[in-house]
């Protein structure tokens, strides 16, 4: 403090100044190193999270490639409701298209947008469908999503899994009270007509994509 | 180092004479907003335990250092920072206890208590002792916010520590009163825990004030007994 007394005016300026940098200096430093000592870590984290949520629409028994680099960036894709950039993943075993891994979004839920994560065999076959993000009402529409719903042997959202527009037709792809097929729970049904047309467009879209897809940025 | 006077007084200050929920009123925000069930509580509070021991620590161990003019955005400096390494290291290393921390680890950075304990005792006190501050402030913040939010539950869902199962996959949630039980949506909503925080300042308001009025009876209390045989 006595020290400090001896400055003028403009050298205290430049002298706080100066050391108020090197904390700046010294504190972003760690920052940045914690940053990079963390980001593998991180985004090994992060891949595992998105891995888990593929793995409940495709058992990874039936593929063996990395799934996370094999990837198509979709554009904006009306046909699938979505309305932002996503990611597509592609299931391949030896090298042979196996499945198409991708998110898709029913518009005309109950309240909102419902997002789903599909995965469609190459032959047409839905794998798997889960509800990744809702707003269905709490206790009646919400069966949609596996962890909601009471039936745990067979949840509703399984009904899709091994079918394709070979067995069903697209008329019949519908909830029961429309004359189609699938099950509803009685009092909620918007919400399961909404993931019904959602999942049949899925599959629509894939059987007129797939061959593009999976040669899309292939390097023979 | 440090005597058993000072552990004691900075642990009661921390505990309860400075409670910074009940006593200081600091650090309102994410009190309210995360407070709507004890295990968000008790986990928001874990998390700033941490970042007031590390910040305190720094600071402390730096308080020579940092001229007094610019001292305020050195301290902000230093707890963004910190706060920031917490909270890759979390994801990092303890990635399903980071899913579950996570959203309150930034919050910490709004958190004026962090900077009023950096700024009114690590600013002036040796490293062991702010440590020691940080973590008792921490420890006094956790009851607080436990209590708080186990009220707001019970009163809300009558469930109690709702969420554990986020933590610990093994635990589940208590149910505490009866299924039917419609709930109390304004002990959820941020006006109950308003109105439940006050009832809290008002308890321990009483219970200081019931303090001083014995240790006011207490010398001449001896004589009172003699006089009565």
């Amino acid at each position: 403090m006595s020290t400090a007394k001896e400055f003028t005016a403009p050298g205290m300026a430049v002298r706080t100044a100066g050391i108020l940098f090197i904390f700046v200096i010294i504190f972003t430093g760690l920052l940045s190193a914690a940053y990079l000592w963390t980001k593998p870590a991180i985004e090994a984290s992060a891949a595992e999270e998105k891995m888990k949520l593929v793995d409940e629409v495709l058992p990874r028994s039936e593929y063996d490639n990395n799934l996370l680099t094999d990837t198509v960036t979709l554009p904006i894709t009306p046909e699938l409701g979505l309305a932002d950039p996503t990611t597509l993943y592609r299931a391949r075993k030896a090298g042979q298209p196996v499945a198409l891994v991708f998110e898709s979004v029913a518009p005309d839920g109950y309240a909102g947008k419902i997002r789903l994560i599909v995965a469609v065999r190459a032959n047409g076959e839905v794998a798997g469908v889960r509800v990744t993000q809702h707003k269905e009402t709490p206790g009646l529409g919400d069966y949609v999503e596996v962890k909601k719903d009471k039936n745990k042997a067979r949840p509703w959202i399984t009904q899709f899994t091994g079918l394709s527009l070979a067995q069903v037709s697209d008329r019949e792809w519908k909830v029961k009270k429309d004359g189609g097929r699938f099950d509803y729970y009685a009092g909620a049904t918007v919400t399961p007509r909404a993931v019904t047309k959602a999942v049949l467009k899925a599959v629509q879209w894939a059987d007129a994509h797939r061959e593009r897809l999976f040669a899309e940025g292939v390097a023979q | 180092m440090i005597t058993r006077e000072e552990f004691r007084s900075i642990a009661g200050n921390g505990i309860w004479k400075q409670n910074t929920s009940i006593a200081q009123i600091l650090g309102l925000c994410p009190l309210l907003a995360v407070t709507t069930n004890a295990v968000n509580g008790i986990m928001l509070s874990l998390a700033t335990i941490l970042v007031m021991a590390l910040s305190n620590v720094a600071v402390a161990s730096l308080r020579n250092l940092i001229p007094h003019e610019i001292r305020i955005p050195v301290f902000i400096l230093i707890v963004a920072a910190l706060v920031t390494v917490v909270d890759l290291l979390f994801n990092a290393n303890l990635h399903e206890l980071y899913l579950v921390l996570g959203i309150f680890i930034p919050l910490i950075v709004t958190n004026c208590i962090v900077l009023a304990r950096v700024e009114a005792f690590a600013a002036k006190n040796p490293p062991l002792q702010s440590t020691l501050d940080g973590v008792f402030m921490g420890v006094g913040m956790l009851w607080t916010l436990a209590l708080l939010g186990g009220m707001r539950e019970l009163l809300g869902s009558g469930t109690l520590f709702g969420g554990i199962d986020m933590v610990f996959p093994s635990l589940q949630p208590i149910q505490l009163l009866p299924e039917s039980y419609p709930g109390f949506l304004l002990a959820l909503l941020p006006p109950g825990a308003f109105i439940l925080l006050g009832c809290m300042i008002a308890w321990k308001n009483w219970m200081d004030a019931r303090a001083a009025e014995r240790a006011k009876l207490k010398p001449p209390a001896p004589v009172a007994a003699a006089g009565c045989h």
